[in-house]
């Protein structure tokens, strides 16, 4: 019998505090499309990292076919036919395809002929690249190929995915997972990692499933609903959000003919963006990242103006040329993209992350002096009532994991009892049992009259709880539908449409 | 290779102890530099760090020098948390000095209850004043800062010199380059020395800056300014007008210090009144962490080593620059200790040329050290 080909025995990787690897035993078969599924936290980016080379395991060992494998560093991992395509990308967006490519494989092989391997490798995996484009031009999917075809031209044995399809829209998944099982088909095998459960139904032939740094068990996702899955991910039942049908209030979030060039090399320009949001509605928009996303954040806030006051309005106040603080003061709260450094300040407590928006609808602060009981309170709140798992409110915001540190934002903002709540990627990076917390808290918001406004690449997401579904596209949002009119692929294209529906992708924008 | 990896939570008993490691390594690598001067260690040390307080005067002495270094050094940490590198200090010392100057001589020979506080007013907007400018360049044309304001500081000195030989020299001074002697001096502290109640201001102001600092909306914006501009958008704060409060309050503290030192110890207007206390006091703010109390501490400790620092040289014949000498080993000790309270180094077997894109994100090299966040 051929031995597989990487096999992981008790590998177990211990943090000040924390176990992140409890012997984590598990074996990758030839050809096989292997997923490995576990919550935030459950030690699933260690084990890669460990795989990877990045880390060392403190116990336990790993072979590669057979032969002994502790890799030192990833250009040793790479050497012996292991690759990675991370989930955020190493490319400089000044520098074109090949010469990105050329900076992250060894020298040798960056010498000659790369261009024409590049061209080769590209075709041969239906992964269309032109190697003279600047990077900064390209779509994020076109992006994620450049890291793919990096990978490829080294020839490995095994790529381990780390959630690939987050950036992508439903037409660029489907062509990534055929790349995928062709790449199976000829001999690779492929580590994926993702939390999204469908897709690891339709694409990986076994599951393993880690829970607290522990391999809790192992199935064939295509036998198991999403919804088992879901619940061995995170050792509890799950009883998913109910959208209930709530009566609509009066217009609370007013956007009309917004229009905004961006102050960004490659930044998109925002153009004639209108959007009206009612209480107790949760509106969602869709896109694929870099279409206008960041940009509208943005404006939404208030941290770049508008050009007219009555380009946005709360709750009928026009607020475009006000700054973030009157908006807040109306009743607006929202989480940027960037939790770390934008919505949150790294080094400063809890607790002070509480004032940095909390401070006047919390009134945080009396005659100018901060109250510190009550925003500690208010922090000790937001910590219970969304599980933030930390060491405490006095602790600086950086020790917190990326999903805890998602909790916390989301948490801050959606206790102020805001008028208007609008939130980037609500549940990012946190796991099922947050995300449904979060879920839930959205929901009721919306039910005692809060105007909802969400922005997220997960289509899954958008549909389980919003009623409405806008499409933003190269700057430009799609007149919304209610969500029961809609499907996956309609939003796909209009992806592609640059502000409208129909339209398919290269045609003359519609603009509605 | 040796390579600095960033630390997740760097510790705060460490935060608070370098400064005390670095005073400690300071004066070991005092020991050696004796040594090898051939003067006797441990009776230098002495006479540098002892001897100055075993005497009243001596610890007078110490509330002079001190006086201008604490104040100056908490508007600088005010402004430091916030990102502000106003490094004109000793600049906006001499115009301070100038402006509350040339009201005592515009008055002369009048005096009265009324003459100081007026005096201080106007070294508090001379000294703001002139941070106006470096302030105005950054708001307007985003100039940098730290170089308008440390190059304003060579046209301050020379603004002072050329009005004390000029339109403010004392007119029965023989020619000489300084003003009439001020009719109206800063009320004595100690009896019998020159310590004033400057250095009571200079209390009031450590409070005052620790209560913005600590419980104040307005010092918790600087501090998200500093730490985090972009968080500080997002949270709705000025960025303009956090600038110009810096820049002021940052620039009168030193306008005061000057106009203390010329209506103190100096008691006249004079070319070489700006000595470098607006310099000393950037290791002084570091040195006391950015942190008012620790700003009261690191002052004194700084006032000590130049009040010793002259006491060696009269006593041991040590060159002059023992005092610069030992105020820079200070920095040098807090900033490398710093370094390695925020990033934990590794030894780094030799890459190939073959960079790796991934693993660079893993490990980044530091370059420049986090700003302190006490």
């Amino acid at each position: 019998m051929t031995p597989a080909l990487l096999e992981l025995h008790g590998i177990t990787k211990r943090f000040p505090g924390v176990l992140a690897n409890d012997a984590v035993t598990l074996s990758i078969d030839h050809k096989e499309i292997h997923a490995l599924l576990g919550e935030n936290g459950a030690g699933k980016s260690t084990l890669v990292k460990i795989i990877y080379g990045v880390m060392r395991p403190d116990d336990g060992f790993m072979r590669l076919n057979g032969e002994a494998y502790a890799p030192h560093k990833p250009a040793e991992a790479r050497g012996k036919g292991i690759g990675m395509v991370f989930q955020q990308f190493s490319l400089f967006e000044g520098l074109t395809v090949a010469e990105n490519i050329a900076l992250g494989i060894s020298a040798k092989m960056a010498r000659s002929g790369l261009r024409e391997r590049i061209a080769a490798v590209s075709t041969a995996y239906g992964l269309r690249l032109d190697p003279d484009r600047r990077v900064g031009k390209l779509s994020v999917g076109e992006r994620q190929r450049v890291e793919i075809v990096r990978c490829l031209l080294q020839e490995p044995k095994l790529i381990i995915m780390d959630e690939p399809t987050s950036v992508l829209t439903p037409q660029e998944i489907e062509v990534l997972f055929q790349t995928l099982r062709r790449l199976v088909s000829e001999g690779c095998s492929i580590l994926y990692i993702s939390h999204k459960l469908e897709e690891i139904r339709a694409l990986c032939d076994r599951a393993t499933i880690l829970r607290g740094g522990k391999a809790v068990g192992e199935c064939d996702p295509k036998q198991q609903s999403a919804h088992r899955l879901a619940e061995m991910m995170i050792g509890t039942t799950l009883v998913p959000p109910q959208r209930a049908a709530f009566g609509l209030g009066p217009v609370r979030l007013k956007v009309a003919d917004l229009t905004l060039a961006s102050d960004e090399q490659f930044g998109v320009d925002l153009e004639h963006v209108g959007l009206e949001v009612r209480g107790g509605e949760i509106f969602g928009i869709a896109g694929v990242a870099g279409n206008g996303q960041a940009e509208l954040m943005e404006a939404l806030i208030g941290e770049r103006l508008a050009n007219a006051p009555g380009a946005i309005e709360i709750d009928g106040v026009p607020v475009g040329v006000r700054g973030p603080a009157v908006r807040r003061a109306l009743g607006l709260t929202c989480v940027p993209e960037e939790r770390v450094g934008h919505g949150s300040v790294p080094d400063m407590t809890l607790w002070e992350n509480a004032v940095l928006t909390a401070k006047t609808r919390m009134k945080l602060a009396t005659w100018g002096f901060i109250g510190v009981p009550r925003a500690k309170r208010f922090a000790g709140k937001v910590v219970q009532e969304l599980g933030v798992r930390t060491r405490g409110i006095e602790h600086a915001v950086r020790s917190l994991s990326g999903g805890n540190l998602q909790k916390f934002v989301m948490g801050r903002e959606m206790l102020q009892a805001p008028a208007v709540l609008i939130a980037a990627q609500p549940t990012w990076g946190v796991d099922a049992g947050a995300a449904a917390t979060i879920h839930k808290f959205l929901l009721s918001l919306a039910q005692s009259g809060t105007a909802i406004l969400i922005v997220s690449q997960d289509l899954d997401e958008l549909f389980a709880i919003s009623s409405r579904i806008a499409v933003i596209a190269g700057g430009r949002l799609s007149p919304a539908r209610p969500v029961d009119r809609l499907t996956t692929q309609q939003i796909g294209l209009a992806m592609g449409a640059h502000g409208g529906w129909e339209a398919p992708p290269g045609a003359e924008p519609t603009h509605a | 290779m040796l390579r600095l990896e960033p630390r997740r939570e760097p510790s705060r008993i460490m935060f608070y102890a370098t400064p005390f490691l670095a005073i400690g390594l300071t004066l070991l690598a005092g020991i050696v530099l004796f040594e090898a001067l051939d003067k006797p260690p441990l009776a230098a040390m002495r006479l540098i760090f002892i001897e100055p307080l075993t005497s009243l005067r001596g610890v007078a002495e110490l509330l002079v020098k001190g006086t201008p270094l604490v104040l100056i050094a908490i508007g600088l940490a005010i402004s430091f948390r916030g990102g502000i590198w106003n490094i004109g200090a000793e600049g906006q010392f001499a115009i301070g000095a100038l402006a509350g100057g040339a009201v005592a001589l515009a008055f002369y020979p009048a005096t009265g209850w009324w003459l100081l506080p007026l005096m201080s007013l106007a070294g508090i907007a001379g000294g703001a004043a002139w941070a106006a400018i470096p302030a105005l360049l950054r708001t307007r044309f985003n100039a940098n800062e730290i170089l308008v304001s440390l190059m304003l500081v060579y046209v301050a000195v020379l603004l002072l010199s050329s009005l004390v030989h000029g339109a403010l020299r004392d007119p029965d001074g023989l020619n000489f380059p300084e003003s009439r002697l001020f009719q109206t001096s800063l009320p004595i502290l100690i009896e019998g020395t020159r310590a004033h109640v400057g250095f009571l201001v200079g209390l009031a102001a450590v409070l005052l800056s620790w209560v913005l600092l600590e419980r104040h909306v307005l010092g918790f914006k600087i501090k998200v300014l500093g730490q985090a501009p972009r968080a500080a958008r997002y949270g709705g704060f000025s960025e303009q007008g956090l600038i110009w409060f810096c820049f002021l309050v940052s620039g009168g503290c030193a306008g005061l210090a000057g106009l203390f030192e010329a209506a103190g110890p100096v008691g006249q207007l004079v070319p070489a009144l700006p000595s470098g206390y607006g310099f000393t006091a950037i290791v002084v703010a570091f040195l006391g962490r950015l942190n008012p109390v620790g700003i009261l501490l690191a002052g004194l400790l700084l006032a000590l080593t130049y009040i010793g620092g002259e006491t060696a040289q009269i006593a041991m014949s040590l060159p002059s620059a023992t005092t610069a000498v030992f105020q820079g080993m200070f920095l040098f000790f807090l900033l490398a200790a710093d370094v390695l309270v925020n990033y934990r180094p590794r030894w780094i077997a030799k890459r190939s040329p073959a960079a790796d894109p991934c693993a660079r994100s893993e490990a980044p090299v530091a370059t420049m050290q986090r700003l302190p966040t006490p």
